[in-house]
């Protein structure tokens, strides 16, 4: 395995506060993800997922250590080039689909494109880039819906297809079915396999072991530490309790 | 995000709410209408003050005692009247004035307290007022302190009613005068009222009612005609050296002054311009109030739109992206409302001055201060919000329900 990494971390960090009641919530994270893997990040709530994940989505930055995204240094970047990257590098599919409620699931598809700092597409190139998104994932007679007039997962789908519009290098799922039913969440996992068939990197937040099942590889996370990695399903991560949240 | 782009998601957010936004605009419109109206109705004001002391007479001099000098009022002598009348070039005629004390005026039918003005010959040409019916007393009724009075148009029909006051005797103080005149109508004139006044040769007033503590042929103005406004310095150069060298004093420390209409123009102006700057400051500070809406507005909508600013974040809106679409809609809101405003003020401002009561004269440069204020109010109040909108963190921004 010669590529390069898609993310490589070194010995991440994450503390709140100061002196003694300062908190590490990531205490010393490296991990490695390589282009076409599709990885979840289990672990209980309070592990340090959603922040490992919030820094690996450049919308947080380390206190100490090193992230490179797909061969960029972001550990030190300033607000606006992190902003530049999550554009450009990432797309992100939430559990609570995070679309503008008022807009229709064209304009929602096409909003990345809004921002993006290096290409000045007309208003038709956009259109049509957002409309081959959304019928990729299988909504092209929804396009001129809002998301208020759409299920669950019609949501999630506009914003699997908000995730792919500026072809990012790296797709992030925080709980992508958490607040879908049993069978479409099935149907945007099946989605995700299909991603991830076509060549996309994943890296998948859960806390559900039946959908890190899906994955190929599964890193536990707990006490801010990576507890460990494997690739055989979510057998090796240690249960957390059922009383325990969802992040 | 181009500027076309920031201009139509910043519409977007507008017309989201449109009650609201309408409401926030209104301060702005009545801000910006306020503005307008309130320069065209102190504009207006000042135009009727300049017109109608330009209605005092044409290239009117006025020489008037100096107010301060001791004694000064005693300065001002018939003969100066006379004197600048024979020795001045340059002039059509010179119009003396000295009025009466109060005095009991009645006719066949009425009676009450008013003072009587003694004047000359040349009054209603040099102070342009001219008589409606009869005529003036002439030179030699003034030298010969003939007792005929002329009456202004109001106070005519005070004492005589309908009946036409020409021939009729009217009684002041003691003396009786026969009417031999009435003023065409004038009305008040730089708080002057013309109708109210009585005309009587001012050779009578010497005669009959100069005030005890003034002897003689005192005057309390002289008026001279210019013939052109090309003869006006010379003229008003001549008269001061004139009375400097009859009163015996230094030219640059006289006892008397020497003024134009324009020099009483420009006295008026500058009590009507601290009443604008009053009325200006009052529509200004209105216009603050409303910039304050828009802030108030633009926090709440700041606060409401925290989770879309997330969404916007995590798609790659920079902190800049974000800034500029509340700032343009802070903006487009304060912009849209002056527009409005501007039209209402213009509208607002023209409804006065044709209603009737107050005249209102449009000033273009007050359109563009109060179109700019707008503009200022919303820059000034939108960047605070917009730049607490751009300064979210977008995690927490996410997590905002």
């Amino acid at each position: 395995m010669n590529q390069q990494p898609i993310i490589q971390t070194a010995d991440l960090r994450k503390i709140y506060g100061m002196g003694d009641i300062a908190v590490a919530a990531l205490d010393g994270v490296s991990v490695r993800i390589d282009p076409g893997e599709f990885v979840s990040i289990m672990g209980p709530s309070g592990s340090g997922k959603s922040t490992l994940m919030n820094i690996l989505g450049c919308l947080d930055r380390p206190t100490e250590g090193k992230y490179i995204l797909a061969g960029e240094d972001v550990s030190d970047l300033n607000k606006e080039q992190l902003a530049a990257i999550r554009n450009r590098q990432l797309g992100f599919i939430f559990q609570s689909y995070n679309l503008l409620s008022r807009t229709t699931a064209l304009k929602n598809v096409m909003l990345p494109l809004l921002y993006d700092q290096n290409n000045h597409r007309s208003n038709e190139e956009r259109e049509e880039m957002a409309l081959a998104a959304l019928t990729a994932v299988g909504l092209a007679d929804r396009v001129n819906h809002q998301p208020n007039e759409m299920s669950g997962g019609q949501k999630q789908r506009v914003a699997i297809a908000r995730a792919l519009i500026n072809n990012p290098s790296l797709i992030l799922a925080d709980e992508p079915t958490g607040n879908l039913d049993t069978k479409s969440g099935y149907e945007i996992m099946d989605l995700m396999h299909e991603l991830h068939d076509r060549g996309h990197t994943i890296v998948m937040v859960t806390h559900e072991p039946d959908i890190a099942e899906h994955t190929e590889r599964v890193i536990c996370v707990r006490d801010g530490k990576v507890e460990s990695d494997g690739r055989d399903g979510a057998n090796h991560c240690a249960q957390p309790s059922p009383a325990e949240g969802r992040r | 995000m181009n500027f076309s782009e920031i201009l139509n998601v910043a519409w977007e957010g507008i017309t989201a709410n449109k009650v609201r936004s309408l409401l926030t605009m209104l301060g702005i419109i009545i801000g910006v209408a306020a503005v307008i109206i309130m320069i065209a109705i102190s504009a207006g004001t000042e135009a009727t003050i300049a017109e109608q002391i330009n209605s005092l007479g044409a290239n009117l001099i006025i020489v008037t005692p100096k107010r301060g000098t001791p004694g000064a009022s005693r300065t001002l002598l018939f003969s100066d009247a006379e004197a600048i009348a024979e020795e001045v070039h340059g002039i059509t005629g010179v119009a003396a004035e000295q009025n009466t004390t109060t005095l009991i005026v009645k006719s066949s039918e009425a009676a009450f307290e008013t003072t009587a003005t003694g004047t000359t010959a040349d009054f209603p040409d040099v102070r342009d007022v001219p008589v409606g019916d009869g005529r003036f007393f002439t030179q030699q009724e003034l030298d010969r302190t003939a007792k005929v009075a002329v009456l202004g148009y109001g106070i005519a029909i005070d004492l005589f009613g309908e009946q036409d006051p020409i021939g009729q005797t009217v009684t002041i103080g003691t003396t009786k005068f026969t009417v031999i005149g009435v003023m065409a109508e004038k009305g008040l004139v730089a708080d002057v009222d013309y109708d109210g006044r009585i005309y009587i040769p001012i050779t009578v007033v010497f005669q009959k009612f100069a005030p005890s503590q003034m002897a003689g042929d005192r005057v309390r103005t002289i008026y001279a005609q210019a013939e052109s406004q090309e003869t006006m310095d010379s003229a008003i150069l001549q008269i001061e050296s004139l009375l400097a060298r009859r009163h015996d004093v230094e030219l640059d420390s006289p006892d008397f002054t020497v003024q134009t209409q324009q020099d009483i123009i420009s006295t008026q102006e500058a009590t009507t311009a601290a009443f604008r700057s009053l009325l200006a400051w009052v529509a200004g500070v209105s216009l603050i109030v409303g910039g304050i809406g828009i802030m108030n507005i633009m926090l709440v909508s700041v606060t409401e739109r925290t989770r879309e600013i997330g969404i916007r974040q995590s798609v790659g809106a920079t902190p800049n992206d974000i800034r500029w679409q509340f700032l343009t809609e802070a903006l487009m809101l304060s912009l849209v409302g002056g527009l409005i405003g501007v039209v209402a003020g213009v509208g607002g401002s023209w409804i006065f001055g044709a209603s009737g009561d107050m005249r209102t004269v449009i000033v273009p440069t007050s359109i563009l201060l109060a179109f700019g204020s707008a503009a200022i109010v919303g820059v000034f109040f939108g960047y605070f919000p917009a730049n607490k909108a751009a300064q979210l963190d977008p995690i927490e921004a996410l997590r905002h329900e």
